[in-house]
């Protein structure tokens, strides 16, 4: 049977990690040149918003992108904790600096809509309060991970933050939306929700375009800083000494 | 059990008040933050009535982030917190019992001061009652959850400014439903669901924090 838990070990995962992330990095760059042509080109000028509307085809993705690798990054935190795996704690501090990335790109992105859209670069609306905050979950994963000079003990101190975070996430976001509707005094409404019926077939199309090519473009970023720190973890190793000689030659 | 955890609180609070200035630091900090505002925004009542439940609110966040750093450090430097972690008593009712002496501490005075500050704010009767009530419900999770960072960042370079970083994006519901709560009776809302939640916050906190406390301490003392 095939065995997963082969690549479990860093030195049979660090070659698959190469060939996939290639792969996935090509896939990536071919739909964001796709997805691009489409979201400039095809997808038709909005009725409403004219062409400002089409920064949506990146920040939409990046949103989503930004929330579900905060999930994967805990998903990888929590495997790191139950079976001891030292690739897994890797595998979620590779995927942070892209998550706050993405999370940073959705706020700015969004700003840059609502200026001309809402005449704000910034409301305090539920979703971007709580985007926020999910910025500051990032950097405060990242910044505990660079405090901590024991990789094992950093891993295991930033992965239980993670797990923290995460069954936070869901408490801070409603009550963000709740702080927001009670607080009424905002003139300013997010349309969305109808965004989905009123879109035309080739908007939706464009969007999941964009969308799968963040998804790839994080999975290829992911897998070749995870070859990194695995370089830079195991780097007493024999695998790696080999690694480098053979290189050099 | 119970005995355990009277143990911790009793040996926590004469520790603390052995060093009786610790306590007054924090007290005093949040009576500060909060007398700044005025000054900074200006002497209007009907603004600072407005801004009352929240400016406390925040300062108490805050105030309660100031002491967290000495929740563990103290028994980590001089090695208690090794012998803790060995005795036979689960560990997560060990950091309960330094939790509750921690929120006596620096939770309960700044509950007892509320209405003073509310008082300068303008508040009136209820809104200073509850401003009271959603304090006495808040403090705890927030030495709770700060139990948390500050077993994270134990024995690290600048942990005091790290595990502001970590636990006050954790702090934000109970500072929205605290303040809410606030805002909510002074408008002749009613605040039941805002306490309803803060109660239920409270539990998962309780039930939660310290579990999970105990499981950064055994990865900070390896």
């Amino acid at each position: 049977m095939f065995n997963l838990f082969k690549y479990a070990s860093p030195a049979s995962f660090y070659p698959l990690a190469g060939r996939l992330a290639m792969g996935f990095g090509i896939a990536s760059v071919i739909l964001l040149v796709i997805g691009l042509y489409m979201s400039f080109f095809v997808a038709p000028t909005d009725y409403k918003q004219g062409e400002g509307y089409r920064i949506m085809f990146i920040h939409v993705p990046a949103a989503w992108m930004s929330m579900l690798i905060y999930v994967v990054m805990a998903c990888w935190a929590a495997a790191g904790m139950i079976w001891h795996t030292r690739l897994s704690s890797m595998m979620a501090s590779s995927l942070a600096p892209t998550g706050a990335m993405f999370t940073f790109i959705a706020l700015w992105t969004g700003a840059l809509w609502g200026k001309p859209m809402w005449g704000a670069w910034w409301v305090w609306d539920a979703r971007l309060t709580s985007e926020l905050i999910l910025l500051f979950l990032y950097v405060g994963f990242m910044a505990l991970e660079s405090a901590i000079d024991d990789p094992r003990r950093a891993a295991r101190a930033s992965g239980l933050l993670a797990l923290v975070g995460v069954i936070n996430v869901p408490i801070i976001y409603y009550s963000v939306q709740w702080w927001n509707t009670l607080h009424q005094g905002s003139s300013i409404k997010v349309v969305d929700g109808g965004v989905e019926t009123s879109m035309s077939e080739i908007m939706v199309w464009t969007l999941l375009v964009m969308t799968f090519a963040c998804w790839f473009y994080t999975i290829a970023v992911a897998l070749t800083r995870v070859r990194s720190i695995i370089l830079e973890r195991e780097s007493g190793a024999s695998w790696v000494k080999a690694l480098l000689q053979e290189r050099k030659s | 059990m119970l005995a355990t955890l009277r143990c911790m609180v009793m040996r926590d609070l004469t520790l603390a008040m052995r060093h009786r200035s610790d306590v007054l630091t924090t007290v005093f900090f949040f009576i500060i933050v909060v007398s700044l505002f005025p000054l900074g925004v200006g002497p209007e009542a009907a603004l600072l009535k407005e801004m009352a439940a929240g400016v406390v609110w925040v300062a108490a966040l805050l105030a309660s982030m100031l002491s967290l750093t000495r929740l563990f450090a103290d028994d980590y430097n001089d090695g208690t917190l090794e012998q803790l972690l060995l005795v036979p008593q689960p560990l997560s009712l060990i950091v309960l019992g330094k939790v509750l002496a921690h929120w006596i501490i620096s939770g309960l005075p700044l509950v007892v001061m509320s209405p003073l500050l509310g008082l300068q704010f303008g508040l009136e009767g209820d809104e200073l009652m509850m401003l009271m009530v959603t304090l006495l419900l808040g403090t705890p999770v927030l030495s709770l959850l700060g139990a948390i960072g500050a077993a994270l960042t134990l024995g690290l370079r600048g942990g005091g400014v790290l595990v502001s970083l970590l636990v006050l994006p954790l702090y934000i519901p109970v500072l929205i439903f605290g303040a809410g709560a606030v805002t909510a009776s002074a408008a002749g809302m009613g605040a039941d669901g805002h306490l309803s939640l803060m109660g239920a916050i409270l539990l998962l906190a309780l039930v939660l924090a310290p579990w999970a406390s105990a499981a950064a301490l055994r990865i900070s003392v390896e």
